[in-house]
């Protein structure tokens, strides 16, 4: 890694820790391709190691929003804990369904929270 | 019961792509259980804490995590969250799921390009 490298990795870092704490992502959005582009990491590695930096954010920003009285901690807890069960069936489905289909679903189902979350507020 | 299904809906998404449980999370949060969105996001990062720690270790065990790497781009994070969080107090929850919505159409579009 060159200067030029760390810059990048310090930058896109800041930005999904501001992504992570404005929105409630974990920011491997842009953790992974800050990795794979500037740490020089293959996509499985830049994955893993982003979760380095997702639990710190995630763990920190808890912290901050609960002294504002934003997180409702049991119920963030149960979904972290059940969260192995959609694990299983992730990996089944993706042994069943070929990968192009997994990645145009899932952006279909994102456009459609969009859609819904911009009625909510009144944006459409 | 609604936790499970937000869980596992978010654990599948983080297993197939690496990446995700977030959009997941914290729409389903506000559209399913009626959190404010503030709420949704402080929430959602609780469960990504635990998510992310599970995963890790998981991937761990195989070697995959460059620990050094991962630090280095966590300490700007540590300080982008810090800067996130104080600034989503300052705007209305609307401007937050505005915000949201913009994020939400982004992925849709790495995942489709």
């Amino acid at each position: 890694m060159d200067a030029l490298d760390v810059a990048g990795l310090l930058v896109l870092g800041f930005a999904a820790g501001m992504a992570g704490g404005l929105l409630g992502v974990g920011g491997g959005i842009l953790f992974v391709p800050a990795l794979v582009v500037f740490a020089h990491l293959a996509q499985l590695e830049a994955i893993a190691t982003s979760l380095v930096a997702i639990v710190l954010v995630a763990v920190v920003g808890t912290a901050r929003q609960r002294d504002y009285g934003n997180v409702r901690l049991r119920d963030g807890l149960v979904i972290g804990v059940l969260s192995p069960l959609g694990v299983l069936a992730g990996l089944l489905v993706a042994n069943a369904v070929p990968e192009r289909a997994l990645e145009l679903a899932f952006a279909a189902v994102q456009l459609l929270f969009a859609w819904r979350l911009a009625g909510n507020v009144g944006l459409r | 019961m609604r936790l499970a299904a937000i869980a596992t809906a978010a654990g599948a998404f983080s297993a197939l792509f690496g990446v995700g449980g977030g959009t997941i999370i914290v729409p389903l949060l506000v559209l399913w259980m009626g959190y404010g969105q503030r709420e949704a996001t402080g929430t959602s990062l609780a469960a990504i804490g635990v998510i992310g720690a599970l995963a890790a270790a998981g991937h761990a065990l195989y070697g995959n995590v460059h620990l050094g790497k991962g630090l280095l781009v966590a300490a700007p994070a540590i300080a982008g969250v810090l800067a996130g969080t104080a600034l989503q107090q300052r705007i209305s929850e609307r401007a937050v799921a505005g915000v949201f919505v913009v994020l939400l159409v982004v992925s849709a579009a790495v995942l489709v390009f």
